[in-house]
């Protein structure tokens, strides 16, 4: 409990079964506050399965979650749930935009249900937001109207509607071109560092995990295989660590020779 | 034998299954009706797509049934030489039995089976985990308004039908009996009190809260990707449509027990 303190976001040997499967086989991971932990892993290796245990869409087995002192494992009543994830943003894989509502009407959505601010400013409110994620002027449009680079924008747009100070990212920058892949992993960046945000953040773009890192935690089938900062992993001699970074065309043995 | 015996107990346990699972949905979504905040302005736009659009379809059903009535009516009564009583015969009708059903099942074919396709779709694109995580409870931010906006849809819809189908009924009474339109509509009047219209009405707003909550439970259940979602849809509307048929028998006979002048 003590460690807790000092750490925004605690999972403690998480176990995971989906359709007979073992998904997560005891994970562990801390992130302190004010921290970007960049989880890196193959696809399948049971990524988004980790995040959406941490914001409650998933339930693991057994093991622990403790998200900013609350024990996200032992809760029971939907009012601390709800506690949770007015203070947590989640960025889905997909976007998860609402496809009935424009960009606009979707950004503002959380503010208008949880703020009492009138149409009006929750529309300027939109506009700022829709400008930090490079989509300014976009907001008539429906989702279906864009690219999936551009709706993956829109909805980060939406996660940070309502001001998270935790943020949980599912690949970012998949389906980004390199420049706006950059210009998104600035925006994370500054949120960490002048927001004082703390995040999680799932990809497979070792560029990505490279800017933005503090810490990067390396998911492979269901485990943890290694943690460390992004200089450690540079020197990181772990075949599957190395291969991740290099690709695996270069043979382990030729870089170090 | 044996395995047809199994086979029955099978069925039976995945009906009780069934009925235990939907109820449980019911009081859920019902139950949150009063937690604020109260969505009106959610509820008041599935007031629309479920109610208005559905006008045109209702109102020609209604009418249609109506003209069909009368002739039949007038036929029957010719025979007794009681062609008179055809505004009597067709309202009565209209009113306590096929406005409301008529109303519910055409209700269930077209707007239920868009509920359940709709909130089938938003399940599998993460849209309702979406809703979650924003902090909205999805069931009573979907389901709980379109669940009332059904119940309070439904006998606006069946009073359109009513009106239409004796309006239709009057049609063919003036055109093929020779009945004047205003004997017709004193005729009607004088058989049709207030309190025949509102155990339809009442059955109609049951009716609602079947189709809304069908479609929805449907909708929120779909398993399976795009093809779950098409699957969900054709059961909500089967289910919907056995269930209002089998309410309406209980319905009609516990009506008919409360208001004695109906029977
Ligand atoms: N809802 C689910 N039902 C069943 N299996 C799932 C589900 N979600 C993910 N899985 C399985 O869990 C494993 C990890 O998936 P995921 O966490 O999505 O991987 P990634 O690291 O690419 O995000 C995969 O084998 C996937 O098939
Ligand atoms: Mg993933």
């Amino acid at each position: 409990m003590e460690k807790s303190r000092e750490y925004v976001i605690v999972a403690e040997d998480l176990w995971m079964t989906l359709e007979g499967k073992q998904v997560l086989k005891g994970v562990d991971l801390r992130v302190e506050s004010g921290e970007a932990l960049v989880i890196l892993g193959r696809s399948g290796a049971g990524k988004s399965v980790l995040l959406q245990c941490i914001i409650g869409l998933m339930t693991p087995d057994s093991g622990r979650i403790i998200v900013d002192g609350m024990e996200v494992t032992a809760f029971t009543t939907e009012k601390e749930w709800k506690k949770l994830w007015m203070k947590v943003g989640f960025l889905f894989q997909g976007g998860a935009l609402f496809d009935s509502m424009t960009l606009s009407e979707n950004i503002a959505f959380p503010i208008l249900k949880h703020t009492g601010i009138t149409e009006k400013r929750a529309l300027d409110c939109t506009e700022e937001l829709l400008s930090l994620v490079g989509l300014e002027g976009e907001g008539k449009k429906l989702p279906s109207e864009l690219s999936g680079g551009m709706q993956k924008r829109a909805s980060l747009a939406r996660t940070l509607a309502l001001g998270p100070s935790i943020v949980l990212y599912d690949e970012p920058t998949s389906g980004l071109d390199p420049v706006t892949s950059d210009s998104i992993s600035r925006l994370i960046k500054d949120l960490n560092r002048q927001g004082g945000n703390t995040s999680i953040i799932v990809t497979h773009d070792i560029r990505l995990a490279f800017q933005i890192a503090d810490h990067i935690a390396m998911l492979e089938d269901g485990k943890v295989i290694m943690a460390g900062t992004p200089e450690e992993f540079r020197r990181s001699e772990m075949e599957h660590v190395s291969r991740f970074i290099y690709g695996s065309e270069q043979p382990v043995a030729g870089r170090e020779g | 034998m044996i395995n047809s015996l199994r086979q029955l107990g099978r069925f039976f346990i995945r009906c009780a299954r069934y009925f235990g699972e939907f109820i449980l949905f019911a009081v859920k979504a019902m139950g949150m009706l009063f937690d604020r905040p109260p969505f009106i302005r959610e509820t008041i736009v599935q007031m629309y797509h479920i109610g208005v659009r559905s006008v045109p379809l209702i109102g020609l059903a209604g009418l249609s049934i109506g003209i069909v009535l009368g002739m039949q009516t007038i036929d029957i009564l010719g025979k007794f030489g009681a062609t008179q009583y055809v505004a009597a015969v067709v309202g009565l009708s209209m009113v306590e039995e096929l406005g409301p059903v008529i109303t519910a099942l055409l209700v269930a074919g077209r707007a239920g089976s868009g509920i359940s396709a709709e909130l089938g779709s938003m399940l599998v694109t993460r849209q309702i985990d979406a809703l979650k995580v924003l902090a909205i409870n999805p069931v009573k931010y979907l389901a709980t308004t379109r669940i009332v906006a059904c119940i309070l849809v439904l006998p606006l819809l069946t009073a359109l039908a009513d009106f239409l189908g004796i309006l239709g009924g009057m049609f063919i009474g003036v055109t093929q009996a020779g009945i004047h339109y205003q004997a017709y509509i004193y005729k009607t009047l004088d058989f049709i009190y207030i309190t025949d219209f509102l155990p339809g009405l009442i059955k109609a707003s049951v009716f609602g809260l079947i189709i809304g909550t069908v479609a929805c439970h449907e909708g929120f259940k779909v398993q399976g990707g795009t093809e779950g979602v098409g699957r969900s849809t054709t059961s909500a509307v089967v289910l919907s449509s056995l269930m209002i048929l089998i309410s309406d028998v209980y319905m009609t006979k516990i009506l008919v027990t409360l208001w004695p002048e109906v029977g």
